[in-house]
């Protein structure tokens, strides 16, 4: 491990970990007061914004949830993660199944090929894809984005559960044929059971991603019902050319901190993962 | 010599035993989907940046190079050319720097560790558009709590302030002060990743080399830029390679905070994109400033293999 | 129990020549052991007897049945891997029951079929414990349960007890002994340990290269090896081949004693020049050189306790090999002189 020079060493870490920490955490401790203060103290350039001038207020959240389109937001979100969600899964589990046993030496640098279709940026194809969803009449449905989401979870989850599905001992899949199991057997009563900590990463991980796409929702949905959270929020909230700061600061943060808390956590797996599916 | 002969495969009764054709079905599904909606689009691209469609009269008539002729006359697409590639550069090695210390930081073991490392992921962690929404708060050209901390600190507001005379900053209003915001946020939000690589590069690296040196009497700084940083530069190119692609392409936060303004002074190829081909539905147009991010992509993802390679060598 | 045929198999992996025109058969109820040393081949016949591998050319058939075109599932085969592949997310019982299970088998009479099998090996008491909660002895006697449990045709084995340490070896090679004659299920063994072939097999297939080279019984493989290839890799210490008039002669360590008392037998004479004497309590592994150049340097003799001739590294003695005991070989190839046939495929 690294040794900083001994002289107020622990000094020296302290500061620059308080430095990072408010450098990272402040735009959320400002939506986090800005959410729960009174629009008369927040309006008032006299007021130090940092503290509460007046007491606490829930106004903000009342509106956000009766007068605006926010849950409607959040449930098409949900629903368009839960969809996308199962897509990758039925199509990324074979295909990662298939690189990590079926495809022999093709099957890394197919591997490696089907990662970098991850790297192309959406802002590449969001206008050929547009044309392509008007065309087949999704245009301002969630359908749009059921459809397009897949095209960089897929990518992503199969590499993941490429790294995972190698991990297990090839032994175990080989006593299972012998036990009487076909191959596609053996990969649902052995490789998948054994895997559960893989799936439930690409889960999640294709949830989160389909939750912060901006792009695409951006691209194909203008109607205000039917959009989600990503783009609701920074669309939506503002009558006029006012911008309800209060509310929004609400509705960024409640649909923020569950995402980071769950991504958080299940980051060190993810590493693992892609490390895993590096390595050969 | 002999030769060598292909290994029958099973027969046919056991036609879903045979590797080959199992490989073949259980990843065409994959294959598919990526060539319909990645492959087929990026072909359509191409074809639109050389016609001269629009939402209104989309049929593909080839037209040339016409279009691309258009853009490099245009003086909004070279500024937003130019940048891309600032905003890139600018955040990028910011990134790299912080990144590098705030690995160190997070290598030693502090009470709250958890705690801090939680904190400093939200920036990634947190869906951007939103987080975003709070820096466009933060930044108000009225209510701006930087602005206010400038004015308590003597920085502002007074006609021998430093800062100068007004009472705001105008952060998102000024060309300077608006790039600079925007690679702000854009540094804010990359850093967590690159972080989270390079701390698992420095963990990577073996004890015996770090002791070694120790032992053989190199101060800190000697083995931060003479062992380390070595070590680390195949994960240290990765990582900048990562928020490279990632900033290049990105219109975000740049349509979350300025919409390209103010005069296009924060205008990006992506965003100019988006405006021309989805907002003003000039799909020529904007497939072909879209296209401009293509070289820069293509010869990253080679590089991105190269150095990948090199780092599993060692 | 069927007898396992394999004709005429070649198997390669990219370039490389894994195994080479390989042919043999079993004999019911026999436990045969494929012995050689690592890279001969010998897992590789293995996994193509169960079906993991598709052999280049050749056919396999077990019990009469062509089964080069069937997967493992339909060749009614058991195999215990080195690692015995125990299912981790499953408890012992469903471990022992899952080949039951794939063949969709009701519930009563695989409960009926896991406590037949589990009491055979003497696990009852572990059915509901998980793998990673078992010694490495439970654990074998579990994988072999599991291979038992549905009665297959052959029994096929990949270095099981390599995994155990020495003192568990012993007695598990016995337990498996026992079984394999009690039950009578044709088995074929893979082992590099001669020690392991020797004491458990019926017959011996000794392998080299992807080649074999004797099938034989421990005895005839011992005594009558086919080339020096089996001469030095069977037998501890190795055959003594020492190069005499154009052609190897080999002799036995513990054919080759003093002559003190048998001067009126038919032996061969040999002046030995003892170098180093190594007195391991039950026997006495005398080294030294003859006139004669030998193989791998040096000549060794074995001698038991009873034989109480003094000996002293640096003098010179007059030792002795039965007629009997002198095998032949060609110089150039190795392979034996005197017709002794490779063995009965």
């Amino acid at each position: 491990m690294e040794r900083l020079p001994s002289l107020g060493k622990k000094g020296t870490i302290y500061a620059a970990a308080l430095f990072f920490t408010c450098f990272s955490a402040f735009p959320f401790f400002w939506m986090l007061i800005t959410a729960f203060k009174r629009d008369h103290d927040l309006f008032n350039p006299e007021n130090n914004p940092f503290l509460f001038n007046e007491p606490a207020t829930l106004e903000h959240l009342r509106l956000l949830f009766e007068q605006t389109l926010f849950m409607k937001y959040v449930v098409n979100t949900l629903v368009v993660g839960g969809a996308v969600v199962l897509i990758t899964l039925v199509i990324a589990i074979p295909a990662a199944y298939s690189l990590a046993r079926l495809a022999g030496r093709w099957g890394e640098s197919l591997g490696i090929g089907i990662f970098l279709t991850y790297l192309v940026p959406p802002t590449l194809l969001f206008i050929p894809l547009s044309r392509i969803i008007s065309m087949f009449n999704l245009g301002e449905s969630l359908w749009s984005l059921i459809l397009v989401y897949p095209t960089f979870t897929i990518p992503f989850c199969t590499w993941l559960l490429m790294g995972f599905f190698k991990s297990i001992p090839r032994d175990l899949e080989e006593q299972a044929l012998i036990d009487g199991c076909t191959r596609i057997g053996a990969m649902v009563k052995v490789v998948l059971p054994l895997s559960t900590s893989g799936l439930l990463t690409v889960v999640v991980f294709a949830f989160t991603l389909s939750m912060q796409e901006f792009i695409y929702a951006l691209a194909f949905i203008s109607v205000s019902a039917h959009k989600t959270v990503s783009i609701g929020v920074p669309t939506e909230l503002v009558r006029g050319d006012v911008f309800r700061w209060g509310p929004l600061m609400a509705a960024a943060l409640i649909s923020s901190v569950p995402v980071a808390v769950v991504y958080s956590l299940f980051l060190d797996r993810f590493i693992a993962g892609l490390t895993m599916g590096a390595i050969k | 010599m002999e030769r060598v002969e292909r290994t029958p495969a099973f027969s046919l009764g056991y036609v879903w035993e045979r590797e080959r054709f199992l490989a073949a079905v259980m990843i065409a599904p994959a294959a598919l989907y990526t060539i319909a909606l990645v492959g087929f689009p990026f072909v359509l691209a191409i074809l639109y940046s050389l016609s001269d469609a629009t939402t209104g009269d989309p049929t593909v008539r080839f037209v040339g190079l016409r279009t691309y002729g258009f853009l490099l006359q245009d003086p909004v697409f070279l500024k937003a050319l130019q940048n891309t590639f600032v905003f890139t550069f600018a955040s990028q090695i910011l990134v790299l720097v912080l990144a590098k210390i705030l690995a160190l930081v997070l290598m030693e073991d502090f009470p709250g560790r958890r705690l801090v490392r939680f904190l400093i992921l939200l920036p990634w962690t947190a869906p951007i558009s939103l987080s975003v929404i709070g820096w466009l708060w933060i930044f108000d050209s009225v209510f701006s709590p930087l602005d206010w901390l400038a004015r308590s600190l003597g920085l502002l507001g007074r006609p021998e302030a430093l800062l100068g005379p007004e009472q705001n900053l105008y952060w998102l209003g000024r060309p300077f002060l608006a790039m600079a915001s925007v690679v702000l946020v854009q540094t804010w939000r990359i850093l967590p990743l690159a972080t989270v690589i390079l701390l698992a590069g420095l963990t990577a690296i073996p004890r015996d080399i770090l002791d070694a040196a120790q032992v053989d009497g190199a101060g800190f700084w000697r083995r931060l830029f003479q062992v380390i940083m070595p070590l680390l530069l195949p994960v240290m190119s990765i990582a900048f390679l990562f928020g490279f692609v990632f900033t290049f392409t990105d219109m975000t936060v740049v349509y979350v905070l300025t919409r390209g303004g103010p005069i296009n002074s924060t205008q990006v190829l992506a965003s100019w994109a988006f405006f021309k081909g989805i907002e003003a539905g000039d799909l020529a147009q904007g497939a072909a400033i879209a296209f401009f991010l293509f070289p820069a992509l293509a010869g990253l993802s080679a590089l991105v293999l190269l150095l990948a390679r090199r780092a599993e060598v060692s | 129990m069927a007898e396992v045929q394999v004709r005429a198999i070649t198997k390669y992996f990219g370039e490389v020549k894994v195994l080479d025109d390989v042919s043999l058969a079993t004999r019911q109820h026999e436990f045969l052991v494929l012995l050689g040393p690592s890279g001969c081949g010998k897992t590789t016949l293995l996994r193509i007897i169960a079906g993991l591998e598709r052999p280049s050319r050749g056919e396999v058939s077990i019990g009469g049945r062509d089964v080069t075109g069937l997967p493992p599932r339909a060749r009614n085969v058991a195999m215990v891997f080195q690692s015995y592949a125990l299912y981790p997310h499953m408890s012992v019982a469903e471990n022992i029951s899952f080949p039951l299970r794939t063949q969709h088998m009701n519930r009563d009479a695989i409960r009926e079929k896991v406590a037949w099998a589990s009491g055979l090996f003497g696990i009852d008491r572990l059915l509901k414990r998980k793998p990673r909660e078992l010694s490495g002895g439970e654990r074998q006697r579990v994988a072999l349960a599991r291979a038992m449990v549905r009665m297959p045709n052959l029994f096929l084995l990949d270095e099981p007890l390599s995994n155990l340490d020495a003192k568990l070896r012993a007695s598990a090679r016995e337990e498996l002994q026992t079984f394999q004659k009690r039950i009578g299920i044709t088995t074929i063994y893979v082992t590099h340990d001669q020690v392991e072939a020797m004491g458990l097999g019926n017959r011996i297939v000794v392998m080299d290269k992807g080649r074999v080279r004797q099938i034989g019984t421990p005895l005839q493989v011992y005594w009558e090896p086919a080339d020096t290839f089996v001469a030095t890799f069977v037998g501890s210490p190795p055959m003594n081949l020492v190069e005499q008039g154009g052609v190897l002669v080999g002799f036995r360590p513990e054919d080759f004693l003093p002559l003190e008392g048998r001067e009126e037998e038919d032996v061969e004479r040999f002046q030995f020049e003892v170098t180093w004497v190594e007195n391991l309590g039950a026997e006495r592994l005398v080294y030294g050189k003859t006139a004669f150049q030998s193989k791998n340097g040096r000549v060794v003799s074995k001698l038991a306790p009873n034989i109480r001739v003094a000996l002293e590294a640096g003098k010179t003695y007059t030792f002795a090999v039965p007629r009997l005991g002198i095998k032949l070989f060609d110089r150039d190839t190795g392979t034996r002189l005197r017709g002794v046939p490779i063995g009965r495929g």
